[in-house]
């Protein structure tokens, strides 16, 4: 437990038997205390999610408004993802109405953003946002829906829309990683270098345009008012499959009395948010923490030597038993240098034996192109950091993690 | 990019090397042919892509690396009788699916969208069907992955040669 003020010490007490309750069967290695709610720590939960059947999700609920007004709603189940910057709720949980983005000619601007297994589509709208005490005014956040506004071809054509509950297994995602903006200085001018997530839609169709870098979908984080250089997550050590985890977001790093780096380690990322994973003497320079994995995901079979599940479960391994590996993390700069102890048990056994468990330390699968992605399981007894790029802070200047 | 730097041959070698001949063009590119395609019969159809292409030619396939202005590395492997068995890309945003996976595509979004459907939770992408194997990962910025028609795999090329 870090150190805390004596304002905080009656919160605290009364969270006492509650963690312990949670964090009960964790492993003596790893810090198993979470910091209580309030101030810059938002609650957390590891559960099934709004759809009842998410393994590893992590869970936070973000309060919505209206600019400047009172109007305000508070959407549960939104999944806390470091893998990405940004808000994006489901039209579907939106009640209050937002501000609607508009091009400099006047028309709705409307985002496409690609993730691994597809896309969201919607309009970005402007909110101001609050978790915990923190609060970021005039955010623009994308609300997905395949309806307001027709999906262009170039985005479908990157696969499968994310934008309904079933999709997506959460009412949103709240991307707290280490980038500013989602997209940053390739869609600010339109040309060839443009990927083309901005869209301006006049009845007549949505064409790309160029969206300055402070229009485009915004961390929030890093417009808080305060403790705005980043964030840590703060979950239990697992030792056996859980119903549900509770934890903590904390924001800003070394900016008050419960977010101090202590003897965490820096390890910094290079400009795609990547860093080094080394496993059985072969560095993996494309491999990242992502709370937004449900897993942990690396290598192959032929790699590993860890066979995957059967059919249609070739995404998991699933070994004849537990396997105990480590691997070593390092900075994409070379400094930092760090041991990991991980686990990979049978992902099938893992779900047919505990059939009402949604919290797994040792769920595991192939990730075969990208290295090492340090998913939810790894922040598990861990405090681990996402500093934002640029911004400065006790332990350099993002962006980085570190734990 | 893991890529080993290509050696650039400038005449048309016929060695009993691995790499025979390695061309970079940077010119408006010709046609870019999706998954199982024939690389010449499509040609006319494609729009150009705006890139650098680069050709690189090994004992039982073709490698035709294209690096457009976005960052994104698209390479297609072709098989001496000229089809397209293989795709891969990186890079900090994903290619045209529809595009490199050409008939490929619909069964890709379908496959993907079951997977989710049949065990919530984000991860990196794994199709393994007969007929098709597709795997992808990644995170905001940075995306790579490989497609490729088992059967059409030359002899002795293994799916790790597919990156």
């Amino acid at each position: 437990m870090k150190m805390m003020g004596m304002n905080e010490a009656m919160s605290l007490a009364a969270s006492v038997a509650l963690l312990f309750f949670v964090g009960c069967g964790g492993s003596s290695s790893h810090s198993n205390t979470v910091t209580p709610p309030g101030g810059n720590v938002q609650a957390i939960s590891v559960n099934a999610g709004p759809t009842g059947n998410y393994a590893n999700g992590a869970f936070a609920s973000v309060t919505v408004c209206a600019p400047g007004t009172a109007t305000c709603q508070t959407i549960p189940d939104v999944l806390v993802d470091t893998g990405s910057s940004g808000l994006r709720v489901l039209s579907s949980a939106l009640t209050v109405s937002l501000s609607q983005q508009k091009a400099p000619d006047g028309n709705p601007v409307v985002e496409c953003l690609p993730f691994v297994s597809g896309f969201t589509w919607g309009p970005v709208q402007t909110a101001d946002i609050q978790m915990a005490g923190e609060k970021a005014s005039s955010v623009p956040i994308q609300v997905l829906s395949d309806t307001d506004f027709p999906i262009p071809t170039a985005c479908a054509n990157l696969g499968s829309s994310m934008d309904t509950l079933s999709a997506l297994g959460a009412n949103g995602i709240l991307g707290v990683g280490v980038f500013a903006q989602d997209c940053g200085g390739a869609c600010v001018s339109t040309g060839s270098s443009n990927p083309g997530l901005y869209y301006e839609c006049p009845a007549s169709g949505c064409v790309v345009v160029g969206e300055a870098l402070s229009q485009q979908v915004q961390n929030p984080v890093a417009l808080f008012s305060a403790d705005n250089n980043g964030i840590a997550i703060e979950l239990p050590a697992v030792s056996a499959p859980e119903a549900s985890l509770s934890g903590s977001l904390i924001f800003g790093i070394g900016t008050q009395s419960n977010n101090a780096l202590g003897s965490a380690t820096v390890y910094a990322t290079d400009a795609n948010a990547n860093f080094i994973t080394t496993f059985k003497n072969q560095p993996y320079s494309t491999s990242f923490i992502d709370s937004g994995s449900n897993g942990l995901y690396f290598l192959n079979a032929t790699i590993t030597g860890i066979p995957v599940c059967p059919s249609p479960d070739a995404f998991l391994y699933c070994p004849s038993s537990t396997q105990n590996l480590s691997a070593v993390n390092q900075g994409a700069n070379g400094s930092g240098s760090g041991t990991v102890n991980f686990s990979v048990a049978n992902a099938n056994s893992l779900f047919q034996s505990n059939p009402n468990a949604f919290v797994f330390g040792n769920l595991a699968g192939p990730n075969s192109l990208a290295g090492f992605d340090w998913g939810l399981p790894f922040f598990y007894g861990r405090h681990v950091f996402t500093a934002i790029e640029g911004r400065s802070t006790p332990g350099g200047t993002g962006p980085y993690w570190a734990y | 990019m893991n890529e080993r730097p290509i050696e650039r041959l400038i005449r048309p070698a016929r060695l009993q090397a691995t790499i025979l001949s390695s061309t970079l063009l940077l010119i408006s590119l010709p046609a870019f042919a999706g998954l199982g395609e024939d690389v010449s019969s499509v040609q006319a159809d494609q729009a150009p892509m705006q890139g650098a292409l680069r050709t690189t030619q090994t004992q039982s396939y073709t490698v035709h690396e294209i690096q457009a202005a976005t960052g994104i590395v698209v390479r297609e492997y072709v098989s001496s009788s000229g089809k397209v068995f293989g795709v891969a890309w990186q890079g900090p945003w994903p290619p045209d699916m529809r595009q490199i996976l050409a008939n490929y595509f619909e069964a890709y979004g379908q496959a993907a969208q079951a997977q989710v459907n049949a065990r919530a939770g984000r991860r990196p992408l794994v199709i393994e069907q007969p007929g098709l194997v597709v795997r992808s990962g990644g995170h905001m910025r940075w995306f790579a992955g490989q497609a490729y028609i088992p059967e059409m795999l030359p002899r002795g090329v293994t799916a790790e040669a597919i990156r």
